[in-house]
């Protein structure tokens, strides 16, 4: 399939010049790539100019609730494993009010694709700090400028045993295309956070500032230890690193855990229960 | 020597930990099967160890289904239990442990004996087996109850636990000189299925094809999720312990847009969590079932208590206006078909559908030929073509459902406001519409709603919702009063004939497990009529029949 193919008339509500629009691009690259019919295609997020994403993509999607999109991107997997499944939030979005979920997603390791557009900002309510902003980052709720340590999402999922976690910049549309193929591909959870400027809220962290501030690396990404050093990088001194951080063969995912899919692949919604079964249970209370 | 009658409330309190839920199920397994009719419920202390737990057994000739405060016999397991149950003693039989050295009680050394048979932890079959011979019950009859709960323990276990039970029926014979008990065997009850509560919904759902379902413990809906997750392979069903309510009611409504029918179990407090999803499932017009084992609030409250506080929770809960039904089934008889009608109402007009059960009702256990289950799972899900659009504007409402990878069509929901499409609008025009699109299947949830049961042709009626069913029914039976009962199980929307019927009678009374009397205001709102008298019990246990019977008795004499 050809980008193209995933294209919409829509009216598209980001600001003139975001990093939003790079990544919209190289998905639809990435997805023309591995071939992906657009009904097969499953978009899930939760809200945010992150979370509008789906809106300019041709696919099936679902748009729910700030910070619960992974809840409802796992289950449409569980109950449907042929459907490609991605979700795509921001940082507030994901980190924030979704830590939680983040946090279990990853223990949970359904064969989902997680997208983190990461402008260490909150665009959509228009500028306050994310919990990845930078130490002194200063808001007009944050007056006196962050002081919190931030976020440190590939170093957790790292730590949680996430099998594939990567780092993309929005300024370099190829190597997130590149990026973005590898972990829908890989079978498991896939966290991709992308580095996004928001060129109306961040002054800080310009295109500008992430170009000086990252660099790819090229470290052993199949060595947990060496891909959780790396994780650390950037965070009080040094450069981010991009690219993929950590790969490794995963164990079972979620859904292949599921004994309703041992010995039958049909989806869950497709099957019907049987009346004879529910007469056998009723039976069994009978004969106590 | 005290004598009863057809009907005996036998109770068994101890701590917990000592096993009194044991001696329920084994008792319930031998009265079945010797022919007696039960009912038990239990109430119990918010903690693992110690405290006094204690369950009431009826045992009777003829159908039980309802608590009463009077004990006709009670097994004091614990040092506590008589204390603990002292305001509902009144010529009651105690037979209590000989260590405790209870004054009005006939001993029985039951903890000594257990200590024989190889510790404490046999007292609790100990006093099973006396209660079995107290009652007649055949030594084979009660050893094949043991025999059908300990098998899967091996059988080591399994021939200490009937040592246990020979010993504590021998001890059942001394208590035959204190006490008589006249209850008849009815043949037909050994052909009778015994439920629970939380099974009888439990069915419901496996019926209404329920295919997912995650939740968060919360007592009382754990059981629920323990049947649930019991069930799952045989009947084709994922569950998932999710890591809160807030994203077990997310992924429901993930599961049920990729197609699969879904239940969420909670409490009180926990579906306080899920609100802001009731109010998604509202917008993505997407169909779940949400099952609230009411218990008393504010907050975490009394957590193993009853209540019937949180209808208007559900009543409200969500941002924004949107369509949803709410059920309250009230017996183990309809509560399979109630919940598997909810399932089809769900899917059929795309909406939440809310079944609010309590301690009271997931726990209480009776005998019955056969729950009905008359409801079919119906098909509300359609293939697409090229140019589905998810939220298409129709007469009704109600927009053919597809979902993705089925049919060439696009699926696209969103919290946003939306066009047809799916697509975030500020088109005011097109909010306006959506709106009405969303609330206007309420007519419909109101044309289908179920009629409430009418018991009775007198003039006067006594208006109850859930649990509070038998109860009710039997105060009444058993009184002198003319009252009719008006039992609801659905709550939301009342059916639309509700005030023409309730106007029929002269007086009226709501009775209700909570302060407020939100059903009566509910009435009033909904049905535009007001009850004349109201009986409001919080203090987190169930209505006895006793207490309902002497309100009747005030308020319709
Ligand atoms: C429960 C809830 N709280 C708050 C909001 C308001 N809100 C909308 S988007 C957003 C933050 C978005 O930030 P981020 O996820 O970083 O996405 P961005 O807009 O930067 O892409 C917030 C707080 C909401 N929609 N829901
Ligand atoms: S506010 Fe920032 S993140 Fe949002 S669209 Fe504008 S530039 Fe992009």
């Amino acid at each position: 399939m050809k980008p193209e193919d995933y294209d919409l008339e829509a009216d598209v509500a980001w600001c003139p010049g975001c990093g939003n629009f790079s990544i919209l691009r190289a998905l639809k690259m990435a997805l023309a790539d591995l071939d992906i019919p657009p009904e097969r295609l499953v978009l899930v997020s939760g809200i945010g100019q992150a979370g509008k994403l789906p809106q300019y993509l041709k696919c099936n999607y679902f748009n729910g609730l700030h910070g619960r999109s992974l809840p409802a991107a796992v289950a449409i997997k569980a109950v449907n494993p042929e459907l490609t499944v991605i979700d795509v939030s921001g940082d507030g979005c994901m980190y924030g009010e979704g830590g939680n979920h983040f946090m279990h997603t990853i223990r949970r390791n359904p064969d989902i694709t997680n997208i983190v557009h990461n402008n260490m900002v909150y665009g959509l309510t228009k500028g306050q700090a994310s919990p990845t902003s930078q130490p002194g980052f200063r808001t007009p709720v944050q007056v006196h400028g962050v002081f919190e340590e931030p976020f440190n999402p590939l170093a957790v999922a790292i730590a949680l045993g996430a099998t594939f976690v990567a780092r993309a910049f929005a300024g370099d549309i190829e190597r997130t295309r590149d990026i973005l193929v590898e972990a829908i591909s890989h079978h498991g959870y896939a966290l991709v956070d992308i580095f996004q400027p928001c060129v109306t809220f961040n002054r800080v962290n310009t295109f500008q500032w992430f170009r000086e501030n990252t660099y790819y690396s090229d470290h052993d990404t199949s060595d947990r230890m060496v891909a959780f050093e790396k994780s650390l990088e950037g965070y009080g001194s040094g450069k981010f690193p991009l690219g993929v951080i950590y790969h490794a063969e995963g164990d079972g995912t979620f859904e292949e855990n599921l004994s309703i899919y041992r010995g039958d692949a049909t989806p869950l919604w497709r099957r019907r229960h049987d009346p004879a079964k529910l007469k056998a249970l009723i039976e069994s209370k009978r004969m106590l | 020597m005290k004598e009863v009658m057809d009907d005996v409330a036998l109770v068994l309190c101890g701590e917990a930990g000592q096993g009194i839920q044991t001696v329920e199920a084994l008792l319930i397994r031998a009265f079945r099967a010797t022919g007696y009719h039960i009912f038990s419920s239990k109430e119990y202390m918010s903690r693992v160890r110690g405290g006094e737990n204690s369950t009431l057994i009826r045992v009777s000739s003829a159908p039980v289904r309802a608590f009463v405060d009077r004990i006709d016999v009670l097994f004091a397991l614990s040092p506590g239990a008589v204390d603990h149950l002292r305001e509902r003693i009144n010529g009651t039989l105690i037979i209590a442990d000989e260590s405790f050295g209870e004054d009005d009680a006939v001993g029985l050394p039951i903890l000594e004996e257990a200590e024989k048979l190889g510790g404490r932890i046999f007292a609790n079959v100990v006093a099973a087996g006396a209660a079995a011979r107290l009652f007649r019950v055949g030594e084979d009859v009660f050893d094949n109850a043991v025999r059908s709960l300990f098998e899967r323990k091996g059988p080591e276990i399994l021939n200490s636990d009937l040592r246990a039970g020979r010993k504590g029926y021998e001890l059942g014979e001394k208590l035959r000189e204190h006490l008589r008990v006249s209850v008849e065997p009815d043949p037909s009850v050994r052909g009778h299925v015994i439920l629970n509560g939380t099974e009888a919904v439990g069915l419901g759902c496996i019926a209404g094809g329920c295919r997912f379902m995650s939740s968060y413990p919360m007592t009382p809906s754990s059981p629920l999720q323990i049947f649930i997750a019991e069930n799952a392979d045989e009947f084709d069903m994922v569950f998932e312990q999710a890591e809160d309510e807030i994203a077990a009611i997310n992924m429901c409504l993930g599961a049920s847009y990729a197609g699969a029918r879904s239940l969420v179990a909670t409490s009180g407090s926990g579906f306080a969590l899920m609100e802001e999803a009731v109010g998604l499932a509202g917008m993505i017009e997407t169909p779940v079932v949400i099952y609230i084992g009411q218990r008393p609030g504010p907050a975490v409250g009394l957590p193993t208590r009853t209540a019937q506080e949180d209808l208007n929770l559900a009543l409200y809960s969500g941002p924004g206006e949107f369509a949803r039904a709410i059920f309250a089934p009230g017996k183990l008889e309809d509560a399979p078909e109630i919940t598997a009608h909810a399932f089809n109402l769900a899917d059929r007009y795309q909406v939440p559908v809310f079944i609010l059960s309590d301690q009271y009702l997931a726990d209480l256990y009776y005998n019955l030929p056969e729950p009905e289950i008359g409801v079919e799972e119906e098909y509300h899900i359609s293939g697409t073509d090229a140019g589905y659009r998810r939220f298409r504007f129709t007469e009704d409402g109600i927009s053919p459902r597809g979902v993705p990878g089925y049919g060439e069509g696009l699926v696209r929901v969103d919290s946003d406001e939306h066009d047809e499409d799916g697509f975030i609008t500020e088109d005011l025009n097109i909010r306006s519409r959506m709106v009405e699109k969303r609330n206007l299947r309420l007519e419909m949830l109101r044309d289908d709603a179920l009629a409430p049961e009418v018991w009775g042709d007198d003039s006067s009626a006594v208006i109850c919702w859930g649990s509070t069913y038998w109860p009710v029914r039997e105060a009444i039976g058993s009184s002198d009063a003319e009252v009719t009962m008006v039992h609801f199980s659905q709550v939301y929307p009342l059916a639309p004939d509700t005030r023409e019927l309730l106007e029929s009678f002269e007086v009226t009374a709501t009775i209700e497990n909570n302060y407020r009397g939100q059903f009566a205001d509910l009435l009033k709102l909904e049905a535009g009529f007001e009850v004349d008298h109201r009986l409001n019990k919080y203090n987190g246990m169930p209505f006895s029949v006793e207490e309902i019977r002497k309100f009747i008795g005030e308020v319709f004499a």
